[in-house]
């Protein structure tokens, strides 16, 4: 198998974001006529300059014209779903749209009306039939399983898997206190996330990612445009996207300790951007804190901790805002919500703010200056989900 | 002698839901009703289909030409019930499936009709006993299953052969309800003694003359019959001493109805020994009579799983949450979408694995796939798989968790990853279980039920549940 990537051949030269929470005035027509003015102003260019866009939505809207009617537009908007990586396969299929040289400038827009369905939680979007057969569980009680599971493998006791569950819910919030677009702008206390009601397995309320409606938008270009739109773009150095073959809880050999997908989508996506050694390497990263022990195992998935050892660089304060290796500077799905289309280029926004050091000094990461940004999204399940890890940077080479 | 001689019953067994309602709480809930002792109850992903199909599965290995499902309350009405345990037992297509529906004496009937005729049937009868709470019918009723396994001795050796059967049948009105209704009303007692004890005299003196024995040869009777105050009136003129009248397990599971025949025939057959006279009296809308002999063959039957053993292992359940579970209360729902409906079609075309539980393992790598797949996922095979029977496996739990946000009739779900003890995975729900006593390592069984309904289509699936007696493989 050959992955070539698309190393420093498009930059991405605007980006918006909308502030993420419960908009019960705001329809998806409004989330997606605010990202995208926003991510033109940035980019100071008008509508009519962009030739084709790519549109994330999980359960907003079917084709392309849930884009062109509300910005009253005849263009070519490709709309795409992969689940929770939604918003980062319409960065991926833009980009790569570019690079082929077919347009010049394109755009990324992903977005969630969550909070219309009247139910509690994220609804699914698939309404295909079946026999019926299929697991009916909740993530929460899907990610739920791998606690115990990591504990087990690792002697990690209950009680210390708590408290290492509860320290990534207390940083995300940290975080989160600090960024105006989140949904949720309170620090929340240990006491408090190890004492919230249970909702599945060992996981309590803080453990969960919230509910919350948004959009967020990039503009790409050509890399050797880029300059024309701004002093300051970031380039994209890789984009994995990976469908595991969901054999996971037919398979006796997964544990449920890892997640096999992501850990290789941050092998193809680091082979494209030249990263070897990602702990010293990479500035920051967003990740995808759906369930807080998806993010304990997503550090070592994504190689920023040795197999059984996140744990204890959890507690260290390893991911923290001013530890060595930043994780969710801007809050993480934890603050922001989880609108599905929107998650993955809301994280391309926390990148465009910190590599460029515009963002606020209250929540400014201090190893921008490594110049590399990661992102990852997961969708699906233990045993059976896609994963996106993508790369970019503030300069070339 | 009866006309087909070496007619009778090749192999039985009672299915008795996990979950007993102490009649004591009905009383302390309401002010009235309830009564002494227990009853059985049908968990909420059970039906008359389901459980039916349990008792089914106890059985040991059955060739019948047609099975027969009788029941008092069936899944569905104008669709065949019995296709679907047919579907869930695996039979093949030219195995007949056919219903006995609507009223409590199809049990005893279809019983008596088969052992009358000349081919292999196996005989399932199921009910799931209701009525308003407080009511005699609540309190009194039970929910169970019997599969019984009628032929000839030509098929195998058989556990008790006919001697005899008698009927009577006379139009009355005891106990009715109209189609669509939850539940029935009954006429004064004292009126439905005086047909019913008649009644039960004459089809008893034609059994015991078509056996061509007397009373006193009788070794052991069963008296059934939702009609309590006419069986306590003619046990006394059947000729029978008082101790040999058999348990009718009224103060454990109650009365059940279409099935409560075969499950007092299975006890008694479970205990009585070889050699033994038995008979049988069903006092339902007339009365049936059906005299045994035991042979030597019983001897050497061991019960896979005994009614005396499901007896013993069982949990209570709040009289609240059997109100829930039998509508009579709804209960907050958590607030999620409710599972739509399935598709007959991607049923049809799944039924192996939907109804039987059947996967498939690769032919090189021996990899088990579940749900059964095409590719496989060790090796990449193409289409080069067998069929991998599952239901009868033991599994252990490799791990669990309990969802309480997610939609079930009855939350919170508790969800396990299954490993068989002979190999292959699945992520399947548990069911019968308190989830606070679930470990890591525990033994599971695979079991059939009802998930849930929606459309008016019943969704018929696998569950676990903990191995607490003994092994149906």
């Amino acid at each position: 198998m050959s992955s070539h990537g698309i190393k420093d051949q498009v930059a991405i030269v605007g980006m918006g974001c909308t502030k993420f929470g419960e908009h019960w005035t705001l329809g998806t027509d409004d989330l997606l006529l605010w990202s995208t003015s926003d991510a033109l102003e940035s980019a100071g260019i008008e509508k009519d300059e962009v030739d084709a866009y790519w549109l994330g939505t999980a359960m907003s809207g079917n084709s392309g014209q849930t884009l062109s009617r509300p910005l009253s537009m005849c263009k070519p908007v490709t709309r795409v779903e992969n689940y929770c990586a939604t918003g980062s396969e319409a960065l991926r299929n833009a980009s790569y749209a570019v690079a082929s040289g077919a347009y010049d400038v394109a755009m990324a827009v992903g977005v969630e009306k969550v909070k219309d369905s009247g139910y509690q939680g994220l609804v699914g979007a698939s309404h295909a039939p079946t026999d019926g057969t299929a697991r009916t569980l909740s993530a929460a009680a899907m990610f739920a399983m791998c606690a115990p599971a990591y504990g087990n493998k690792y002697g990690v006791t209950d009680e210390q898997m708590r408290e290492v569950l509860a320290r990534i819910s207390w940083k995300n919030h940290q975080n989160g206190a600090r960024n105006e677009r989140a949904q949720f702008r309170k620090e929340v206390s240990m006491e408090t996330i190890c004492g919230a009601p249970l909702m599945a397995g060992g996981l309590g309320v803080f453990d969960c990612s919230g509910v919350a409606d948004g959009s967020a938008a990039a503009i790409v270009v050509r890399a050797e445009d880029a300059l024309r739109y701004t002093d300051k773009p970031i380039y994209i150095k890789g984009l994995s996207f990976l469908a595991g073959a969901g054999t996971g809880n037919a398979d006796p050999d997964y544990d449920y300790t890892w997640f096999p997908e992501i850990n290789a989508a941050a092998k193809d996506a680091y082979a494209q951007a030249g990263v070897t050694d990602p702990r010293s390497q990479i500035s920051m990263a967003e990740v995808h804190d759906c369930f807080t022990p998806a993010e304990l195992l997503i550090y070592e998935d994504l190689g920023f901790a040795e197999r059984g050892t996140a744990w204890k660089e959890v507690l260290n304060g390893t991911f923290d805002l001013d530890g060595s290796m930043p994780v969710n500077p801007d809050g993480g799905l934890k603050s922001f919500g989880h609108p599905v289309g929107a998650s993955g280029l809301r994280m391309f926004f926390e990148n465009w703010l910190q590599l460029r050091n515009d963002a606020p000094p209250e929540r400014r990461i201090t190893t921008a200056d490594r110049g590399l940004g990661l992102v990852h999204n997961l969708g699906g399940y233990p045993g059976e989900m896609v994963s996106f890890v993508g790369v970019v940077g503030n300069q070339l080479g | 002698m009866y006309a087909l001689g070496m007619r009778g019953i090749l192999d039985l067994a009672a299915y008795v839901p996990y979950w007993r309602l102490n009649r004591s709480e009905i009383r302390a809930t309401f002010g009235s009703g309830g009564g002494k002792g227990t009853r059985a109850v049908a968990s909420f992903d059970e039906d008359t289909t389901t459980i039916g199909t349990e008792a089914a599965r106890l059985l040991g290995s059955v060739s019948p030409s047609s099975l027969w499902f009788a029941t008092v309350s069936p899944a569905y009405l104008d669709k065949t019930n019995a296709t679907t345990i047919h579907a869930a037992l695996r039979f093949d297509s030219d195995v007949t499936a056919l219903d006995w529906g609507g009223s409590i004496r199809s049990g005893v009937g279809a019983l008596m009709t088969a052992l009358r005729g000349n081919d292999p049937v196996l005989v399932v009868t199921a009910d799931i006993r209701d009525g308003l709470p407080t009511s005699a019918d609540e309190s009194s009723g039970g929910d169970a299953a019997a599969a019984i396994m009628v032929g000839s001795d030509s098929e195998g050796p058989l556990l008790a052969e006919v001697l005899g059967m008698g009927s009577a049948t006379e139009e009355f009105i005891d106990r009715w309800r109209l189609p669509g209704d939850r539940r029935s009303k009954v006429w004064e007692e004292r009126f439905g003694e005086t047909r019913y004890v008649p009644l039960g005299e004459e089809a008893w003196n034609a059994g015991l003359k078509d056996a061509g024995i007397t009373a006193a040869e009788i070794d052991q009777v069963i008296i059934t019959s939702s009609h309590a105050r006419s069986v306590r009136a003619i046990s006394s003129r059947l000729g029978v001493e008082a101790d040999k009248i058999a348990l009718d397990y009224s103060e454990t599971i109650g009365y059940t109805g279409s099935a409560h025949a075969g499950l007092a025939l299975t006890g008694l057959l479970e205990t009585v020994g070889a050699q033994k006279t038995i008979a049988l009296l069903s006092l339902a809308d007339g009365a049936d009579v059906l005299v045994l002999r035991t042979t030597d063959a019983i001897t050497k039957r061991k019960p896979v799983r005994s009614v005396a053993t499901q007896i013993e292992a069982r949990a209570d359940v709040a009289y609240g949450k059997f109100l829930s579970w039998r509508e009579w209360v709804t209960l907050e729902p958590p607030r999620r979408p409710e599972p739509g409906r399935i598709s007959a079609s991607i049923s049809s075309r799944r039924e192996d694995w939907k109804y039987g539980f059947v996967g498939s393992r690769d032919r090189t790598s021996n990899a088990f796939h579940l749900p059964p797949a095409r590719v496989s996922m060790k090796g990449g095979a193409v289409d080069d798989m067998d069929p991998a029977p599952m239901a009868a496996e033991i599994g252990t739990i490799a791990t669990f968790t309990i969802d309480r946000i997610a939609y079930s009739p009855s939350p919170p779900i508790v969800f396990a990853v299954i490993d068989f003890e002979d190999g292959g995975r699945t992520a399947v729900e548990m069911c019968d279980v308190d989830a606070e006593s679930l470990k890591m390592g525990d033994r599971v069984e695979m079991t059939f039920r009802r998930l849930f309904t929606s459309d008016g289509i019943h969704n018929y699936f696998w569950k676990a549940r903990p191995v607490r007696d003994g092994v149906a493989k």
